[in-house]
């Protein structure tokens, strides 16, 4: 009896385990093994740390590096963007609802099908210059996915556009729980607007805006595969290349299974690193107590 | 509240107003530019790219539903979502019952790192995966795709339901387990029942993950028969780069399910989503 109740967590958590292990768990062990070893003519031999010397000699990934790194600055603009809008939508604005619909739905389209339909949008001929042309701008009418200098900020606004939503909802979220005579009290004493905002949301939402921040720059440096596949393939020239992107390329294009195993390791171990401070946070801030 | 304010009270709120209609339109500007795309035709596309059609035209989707073999996508699409759905929700159930209310040694520590793998970037797994499924002969199947789907969505299902199951009153177990029951009989009869709306929460937003998802379906299922609808359209671009409408319309069938899926369950999206960072 006693051995039974000890033994049946283990059989409720038994399928996830085995499937987390073999999703999760084994694959790193392959990756360990990929990196460092290299297959010749059938002959397998280990070649220690000598594919991630040549991953990082090698230009593309530096820069898929970069500009995986540049991703992040779209950060603190969606921060302030879901700031705004939850603010707006929490002071019950006429038609909040219908609005809070509207502005979370972009969120939930298909990374695909948004990717594609800006593609089309942003062309040299496409809809978006067609606008600019209608208002007498004629000179910005450029081709922003078609040139290496815009493209990347381009990506970055689609990216922008399509993940705010998550953070504007999370915000709301946050705030309707917020005991209304917070607000009500800072009021009476006299804040403005601006005081309100400084003094009670901010500070009130701060371990959400963290949360979300911390979300957003894994979301930056490893989910954004779909969006570079979609506009840009990567391009013009490596110009939108991310590591994510990188990855694919060497692995499904190029076969070089061993070079994308070594750059998969190095992104599992920088995202480790924020996953880690995820951790921390969520403990730290209480984030379990005050979920489900 | 004092009568000065009172014209500034009406600039407020007009701005207001203002900055979320203009909030709104650029949320909506690629739904609208893809529907009136879709129902143009190719010419009319190249010299009225804002305007409605002047005679909507059906014939694009005709080709993107025939040419596409779109009936044949969509059924791979459902039975990755179903399957995946269905296997990491029951599986996700039984973990997070332990989690929640049995006990064991190293409990938080084990619920810490399932956590953490919530935000394991899928692209890390996908290479070491193909190596091994190619040698398993398990790429070009249902099962390799939807085995990765349920591992990818498991931790945050187990997170969501742990943290759901926790909030149920320990009274009602107590007192079905006085009634006799067994774990088993607590987590079918008490747990499960009580816990509809979590599951509903959690059940739209993995269908939405998985019909959304491309990168594991393009990498996986390379076989044309066993395409999903996402990597589907994401090939039309190069196929029919000079008829836009036809890729359009089938952009616009591929986003239909999710715009049904958002309307009818909106609100399990927001608690789903909002879950794990608010209350």
């Amino acid at each position: 009896m006693k051995i039974m109740r000890q033994i049946e967590p283990w059989l409720f958590l038994a399928p996830s385990l085995i499937v987390i292990l073999a999703v999760f768990g084994y694959p790193v062990i392959r990756l360990i093994q990929l990196s460092t070893q290299k297959t010749i003519e059938g002959v397998t031999r280990f070649t220690g740390l000598a594919t991630f010397g040549t991953l990082l000699r090698d230009d593309i990934f530096l820069k898929a590096v970069t500009n995986s790194l540049y991703l992040l600055l779209c950060i603190p603009v969606m921060v302030f963007i879901a700031l705004l809008l939850a603010i707006l939508l929490f002071e019950r604005v006429r038609g909040w609802q219908t609005y809070r619909s509207i502005l979370f739905l972009p969120y939930l389209l298909p990374i695909t099908v948004v990717g594609l339909v800006f593609a089309y949008f942003f062309e040299l001929n496409g809809a978006f210059n067609d606008l600019l042309r209608a208002v007498g701008l004629d000179r910005l009418a450029l081709e922003w996915l078609g040139n290496s200098r815009l493209a990347l900020p381009t990506v970055m606004v689609v990216i922008i556009w399509k993940e705010v939503g998550f953070g504007m909802i999370l915000f709301l979220a946050r705030l309707m729980s917020v005991e209304e005579d917070l607000f009500d009290a800072a009021r009476i004493d006299g804040a403005g607007w601006w005081q309100l905002q400084r003094y009670v949301t901010v500070p009130q939402l701060a371990t959400v805006i963290e949360f979300f921040s911390v979300v957003s720059v894994i979301t930056m440096l490893s989910w954004v595969f779909g969006y570079v596949y979609t506009m840009t393939f990567g391009g013009p020239a490596n110009a939108t290349i991310v590591t994510e992107f990188y990855i694919y390329q060497k692995a499904f294009r190029f076969n070089q299974m061993n070079l994308a195993a070594a750059a998969s390791l190095l992104l599992l171990l920088v995202t480790w690193v924020f996953i880690f401070l995820e951790l921390r946070l969520r403990n730290r801030s209480g984030l379990r107590e005050v979920s489900g | 509240m004092k009568l000065a304010k009172k014209p500034s009270l009406w600039v407020g709120k007009l701005s207001r107003q203002l900055i979320l209609l203009a909030a709104a339109t650029v949320s909506l500007i690629p739904l609208y530019f893809m529907v009136i795309s879709a129902l143009k035709g190719r010419e009319e596309y190249l010299e009225n790219k804002w305007g409605l059609p002047s005679v909507p035209v059906l014939t694009n989707f005709v080709t993107s539903l025939v040419q596409e073999s779109t009936p044949n996508r969509y059924f791979n699409s459902l039975v990755l979502t179903v399957g995946a759905v269905a296997i990491s929700t029951l599986f996700a159930c039984l973990a997070a019952y332990a989690f929640a209310r049995l006990r064991f040694p190293g409990k938080n520590t084990l619920f810490n790192m399932i956590l953490a793998l919530m935000v394991v970037p899928p692209v890390v797994m996908v290479v070491p995966m193909f190596v091994s499924m190619a040698r398993l002969k398990l790429v070009n199947t249902y099962e390799g795709v939807i085995l990765i789907y349920v591992g990818i969505l498991l931790p945050f299902s187990v997170y969501l339901l742990t943290n759901f199951f926790e909030t149920i009153p320990q009274a009602i177990v107590d007192a079905g387990r006085i009634d006799g029951c067994n774990n088993l009989g607590i987590f079918f009869r008490i747990m499960l029942p009580l816990s509809a709306p979590a599951l509903v929460t959690l059940i739209v937003v993995n269908s939405m993950w998985v019909w959304n998802e491309l990168l594991i379906a393009l990498i996986f299922l390379q076989k044309d028969d066993l395409k999903t609808v996402m990597v589907g359209v994401s090939a039309m671009r190069g196929r029919y780069y000079l008829d836009v409408p036809a890729t359009m319309a089938g952009l616009l069938i591929a986003t239909i399910p999710i715009i049904i899926l958002y309307l009818f369950g909106q609100r399990y999206f927001i608690r789903g989503l909002t879950s794990g960072a608010v209350k």
